[in-house]
């Protein structure tokens, strides 16, 4: 049980020709070894979320060429508040993408929730807690039904999901009632997308998150050292690190100028929805990471079967998922009703579950399931969130906009499928 | 010869009209290799799945360790330290050796997953079973060939201190130098002391690393002796008609009147 003498390649001097490593190699040599690592996995087709931020760099530089107010700071805080909903909803698909399973019904069950809410707070004077939690029961519900129905009964979960796209539409209709809409007007939840952060709370917000990412990557990388595990380069965490401060605190420090046009009533400070999205991210990024739950998940998409045989209850991880899924969609739903003030019985259906599964699967999420990130849910939020608000601002017919967002989620869907094919092919 | 390991006396098994397993006796003996041999539909892989738990038995007796006890599920045969590595691996490729090894026995400190512990502990049970191929614990299971994938099953079944480890075909889709790894790797589980039982229908890898060989002929065991005492044509004779000189079943059961 030497495990010391790993940390010394080949150090006995007796290599095979095959095999010719001995125990692992558990030093990646630099930054730029890392680098060629990194080139090798992308090559391999497994790219993560690479082509979304090359995306949305391309989309950025489109957009601020073609119209003059895209690059304004009012602009730049009012699209960050239209991706909330939409990165919310994506990151809750990402529990039921990587079963390799769809939720079509998500956006028309969260603004079914939303509904909840606003009938609570509006015809029965219900407190806004009470209406939050009201509405969250109502996501946890559906999710519970769609879950047993897809997990015990083995419907496929595109078929049961449509099914209650439909229905929930119908489910709408009837409480809001034709052509009218719902008030959502409530102080705390309308200010979610209306009121900014305190300039000096955000910045500081900022400075703790990225303190605490700091030092649990770095204690992180010092108990891998000590016990001779594998670890990245020092540099490449000090890098990560670095990138985090940079892109966290810019754009803290970007959304803390004054963005009113009145010089009377400044705008100033991080959107509140920005918090519940970047809290939510942490929550998912630890949950899927570092929770057993999360790697049930994982394996669950990976090999069902295997995950079967190694004890994990498969059906109670995919009803499960299905819960996550509604339920975050109800969080979703809370906050584009936020931002629109009303929620009418069209809410949550055309565009916006599209929209999130596109986000979803242009950041890196694999409908074939097994395979996705948090994080990336959040980048393809941002890439849908601007094409719309791109193409809002350039004042095109509506049109194009379905057009252009049906072939970047076909795109995404084709880097998807060709990656998993070069995947299969490298073995990566 | 030491007293076996796992022991199954007189197990009977049908499956509605098919009686599938006659009067079978089978022994697993600690820092042996077993090979159970036969032909498609001999009984071999419902013997392995009576042991393993999955199926229960009719009639017959399973002793572990000189105690007779009572086995209900798969859950008591790996409580037992009876470890079954099937043909299909059940790995997830898109999770890293790591992962693998500990899926659904994950490691927690604190509620969260202890990384450190689990990287530790896989590289050592590799270490301890001198695999040398694998480059990286922290690649995934995608990553790696047939025999390497053959490799962390196997060390997935040994990571538990288990007594006891079936393999179901190991070399069967593999090629000849990764055939070469997979057999050193289970002559090192015997010589560790654990019982092996390999169930296969090559006869090279079978007299090469077999210690005893089962021969099972349509649900009845032919012949159960050491490999040393045994020719490659006798044991294709046990299996392919049950008998083989003074060896094997003395009555030709598919022509014995029932």
């Amino acid at each position: 049980m030497t495990v010391e003498t790993n940390d010394q390649p080949d150090a006995g001097g007796a290599t095979t020709a095959v095999s010719a490593f001995s125990g692992d190699a558990v030093h990646t040599v630099s930054l730029g070894g890392a680098f060629q690592a990194y080139v090798a996995r992308v090559r391999g087709g497994d790219m993560g979320s690479l082509p979304a931020i090359l995306g949305l760099v391309v989309l950025m530089i489109f957009f601020s060429f073609a119209s003059d107010t895209f690059t304004t700071n009012l602009n730049l805080a009012n699209l960050v508040t239209q991706a909330g909903p939409i990165c919310v909803l994506a990151l809750g698909l990402v529990p039921v993408l990587l079963l390799g399973e769809i939720d079509l019904s998500a956006g028309v069950a969260g603004s079914t929730g939303a509904m909840a809410a606003g009938l609570l707070m509006v015809d029965h004077g219900q407190s806004w807690p009470v209406a939050t939690v009201g509405a969250l029961v109502v996501g946890i519900v559906i999710g519970l039904v769609i879950g047993l129905l897809v997990a015990r009964l083995g419907i496929p979960s595109f078929v049961v999901t449509l099914a209650f796209f439909l229905g929930l539409q119908g489910v709408m209709l009837k409480f809001i009632g034709q052509g009218g809409s719902v008030r959502f007007s409530d102080q705390p939840l309308r200010d979610l997308a209306i009121k900014n952060l305190d300039p000096v709370v955000g910045l500081v917000g900022a400075a703790v998150i990225v303190a605490a990412f700091a030092l649990l990557s770095l204690r992180t990388y010092r108990t891998q050292v000590t016990q001779g595990l594998q670890h990245p380069p020092l540099s490449l965490v000090l890098l990560r690190i670095g990138v985090m401060a940079v892109v966290l605190l810019g754009l803290v420090l970007f959304m803390n100028q004054n963005r009113s046009r009145n010089p009377n009533f400044p705008i100033e400070g991080v959107p509140r929805m920005l918090i519940v999205v970047m809290a939510l991210l942490i929550l998912w990024t630890f949950i899927l990471t570092r929770t057993r739950y999360g790697r049930h998940l994982y394996a669950v998409g990976g090999n069902a079967e295997a995950a079967r045989r190694a004890g994990i209850n498969v059906t109670r991880i995919r009803t499960s998922a299905f819960i996550a899924c509604t339920t975050m969609a109800v969080i979703s739903g809370l906050l584009l009703a936020a931002n629109t003030g009303k929620i009418s019985p069209g809410s949550g259906g055309g565009n916006t579950l599209l929209y999130a599964v596109g986000a979803a699967v242009i950041g890196g999420t694999s409908l074939f399931g097994g395979k996705g990130r948090a994080i990336d849910a959040i980048v393809g939020g941002l890439v849908i969130a601007t094409i719309t608000n791109g193409l809002g601002l350039l004042n095109q017919a509506s049109w194009i906009n379905s057009v252009v967002t049906g072939g970047v989620l076909l795109l995404a869907a084709s880097v998807d499928a060709i990656s998993r094919r070069r995947r299969s092919a490298a073995g990566v | 010869m030491s007293q076996p390991l796992l022991e199954l006396r007189g197990i009977n098994k049908s499956f509605g009209v098919v009686h599938v397993l006659h009067d079978v006796d089978f022994a697993v003996y600690p820092g042996q290799v077993t090979a159970l041999v036969g032909d498609n539909g001999a009984g071999k892989s419902t013997l392995v799945k009576i042991i393993a738990g999955i199926y229960g038995r009719d009639t017959g007796d399973y002793y572990f360790d000189g105690q007779p006890v009572e086995v209900h599920g798969p859950r008591d045969v790996a409580a037992l330290g009876v470890e079954v590595v099937y043909q299909d691996l059940a790995l997830c490729d898109n999770l890293d050796i790591v992962q693998n090894m500990f899926l659904g026995r994950e490691q927690l400190r604190r509620g969260t997953l202890d990384e450190p512990d689990m990287e530790s502990r896989a590289r050592e049970t590799l270490t301890s079973l001198s695999v040398r191929t694998v480059n990286s614990v922290r690649q995934t299971v995608a990553s790696l060939s047939g025999g390497q994938r053959q490799t962390v099953a196997i060390a997935k079944a040994v990571l538990w201190n288990s007594k006891i480890v079936l393999l179901d075909e190991p070399t069967a889709a593999l090629g000849v130098a990764q055939t070469r790894q997979v057999l050193d790797l289970v002559r090192r589980l015997a010589d560790r002391g654990l019982g092996v039982v390999l169930i296969s229908h090559n006869m090279t890898d079978v007299f090469e690393v077999a210690d005893r060989i089962t021969a099972l002929y349509l649900g009845r065991v032919a012949a159960d002796v050491p490999a040393k005492d045994l020719t490659h044509g006798q044991v294709v004779e046990l299996i392919t008609a049950g008998r083989s000189g003074e060896l094997g079943i003395s009555e030709n059961p598919a022509t014995a009147s029932v």
